[in-house]
């Protein structure tokens, strides 16, 4: 009797904890966008009462696991191509594509680092004491060839190229500097915005120094709710939305589609 | 195909398996034997890396290595550079992920000798290295074999720990996993499914050998004893 009456109010408990964590929608996105999205959809959830579940990684993985019915609404994507490809597969819902910001990259070292960012700016990379420069792999990751594109237009590629690691997304290299294994960063400037990571120094990258990171996003042919989908999108596109992702450093793409332009 | 990270992985493997050989043995002697009443802990220790996901060891290893981090002052100290990122840093992590994979196999075939060898040794006047030379190794070959290629094939699969500490240097930490999974991710499916076959039919000939292996040993290790 015991046992059971145990048993019923685990039940219990486990049910209103899935009731409560169940997601309204789902969302795979680019690890750049980790802490401008998660303002986002809180601010999302606050205003609509809907809960968006968002998944972090890099975009070639969502891509590839899209591709394989990974049952998500949304893939917010470090770039443009991806959502492209998905649309031309028949992967998503058409005419949905919308390039919700233009990422940047800034160079990015602890603040107790001997160099003074600021005033060396891509001289800093090449310090002794610079060891290891972390950027994400520029085979996959868009903000990786972002990178390698700006270090080549700096003209210092062959001088830093054997001191750079790659992290398997921008979160992962900011995280090879952050935990000091890394000497030196080139990374989102979304992150380095971030609350977690605003304590160091950065230096920003020319936006004319690499090729413009267009970022897009899509509705999937998988998302089980599309008028939920479309509000979400319609929100994002808002001007609410567009303030949220200009604050974390994204360049707005001059009103694209529908929603509520600001310029 | 890419050579140069499967080359990686099996020189890393090769490193870690041996590390683990030399370290292994006594560690598991003294599990296998010792009658501490706190061995349990260090049983659970050394277990540690079986349940605990990657992710997690990887995360502790890449602090550790780092320059607040006990191993990295260590080795910053003595070769000026830092671990992460290194051959090196991969093979100190792989030998913490794999050890249980090597001192399992090892203590599960020392408890499994018959004590009665082993005092009987003790009464013709063995010491203890002599003993272990002469009757627990030979008695445990199969559970030898069985540690050097379990450690070997755990460290030729192993992706999380190397995903989190390595920084994908090509010829340095981008092992054989590291390469599918980039090949995954830039949609070289081709690519990826040439080298994920080629690790599948690697994997599959050891551990066919080992268990080959293991059968004939065991036949073979307990003729020669039950003669005498």
């Amino acid at each position: 009797m015991r046992l059971a009456s145990r048993c019923l109010l685990l039940l219990s408990v486990v049910l209103t904890f899935r009731g409560a964590s169940a997601q309204d929608i789902r969302v795979a996105a680019a690890a750049d966008l980790q802490f401008a999205l998660d303002d986002l959809t809180a601010q999302y959830a606050k205003q609509a009462g809907k809960k968006v579940g968002v998944s972090y990684g890099s975009s070639g993985n969502f891509f590839a696991q899209i591709q394989n019915g990974a049952p998500f609404d949304f893939l917010f994507s470090a770039d443009i191509d991806y959502p492209r490809k998905l649309e031309a597969a028949g992967l998503a819902e058409p005419g949905t594509l919308y390039e919700y910001a233009i990422g940047r990259i800034v160079i990015w070292m602890p603040r107790d680092a001997r160099v003074d960012l600021s005033e060396l700016g891509w001289n800093a990379l090449l310090q002794h004491g610079v060891q290891k420069i972390a950027i994400a792999n520029p085979e996959h990751a868009p903000y990786g060839r972002a990178a390698v594109a700006a270090l080549r237009s700096a003209g210092v590629y062959e001088q830093v190229r054997a001191k750079l690691v790659y992290g398997e997304n921008i979160a992962q290299a900011a995280q090879f500097v952050e935990s000091g294994n890394a000497q030196a960063g080139i990374i989102a400037l979304s992150l380095a915005l971030s609350p977690a990571m605003r304590e160091a120094q950065r230096w920003d990258i020319p936006a004319n120094m690499h090729p413009s990171i267009e970022q897009a996003l899509i509705i999937l042919k998988s998302a089980k709710d599309k008028e939920s989908a479309r509000a979400f999108l319609a929100f994002v596109k808002s001007s609410a939305g567009r303030k949220i992702l200009e604050s974390y450093g994204f360049t707005l793409p001059l009103a694209v589609g529908a929603g509520t332009p600001k310029q | 195909m890419n050579a140069e990270a499967l080359l990686l992985s099996l020189r890393l493997a090769l490193c870690v398996s041996a590390i683990l050989f030399v370290l292994g043995m006594p560690l598991a002697y003294w599990l296998a034997y010792s009658r501490r009443r706190w061995k349990f802990l260090l049983e659970a220790l050394v277990a540690l890396p079986l349940v605990l996901p990657p992710t997690v060891l990887g995360f502790y290893m890449l602090l550790a290595m780092g320059p607040r981090g006990p191993l990295g002052k260590f080795w910053y100290a003595v070769f000026g550079h830092g671990l992460a990122f290194t051959f090196a840093g991969l093979v100190i992590a792989s030998v913490l992920y794999s050890l249980p994979f090597a001192v399992q196999p090892l203590v599960a075939s020392f408890e499994t000798v018959d004590r009665k060898l082993l005092d009987a040794s003790a009464v013709l006047g063995a010491n203890r290295l002599r003993t272990f030379c002469r009757i627990i190794l030979p008695l445990s070959v199969p559970g030898i074999i069985t540690a050097l290629v379990l450690s070997f094939a755990h460290t030729l699969g192993e992706f999380g720990v190397v995903l989190m500490v390595g920084g994908n240097l090509a010829g340095v930490t981008r092992t054989v996993s590291i390469d599918i999974y980039d090949r995954v991710q830039s949609l070289d499916y081709a690519g990826a499914n040439r080298t994920a076959l080629l690790l599948l039919l690697i994997s599959f000939t050891v551990l066919a050998a080992v268990y080959g292996i293991n059968r004939r040993a065991g036949r073979r290790a307990w003729l020669p004893w039950s003669a005498k």
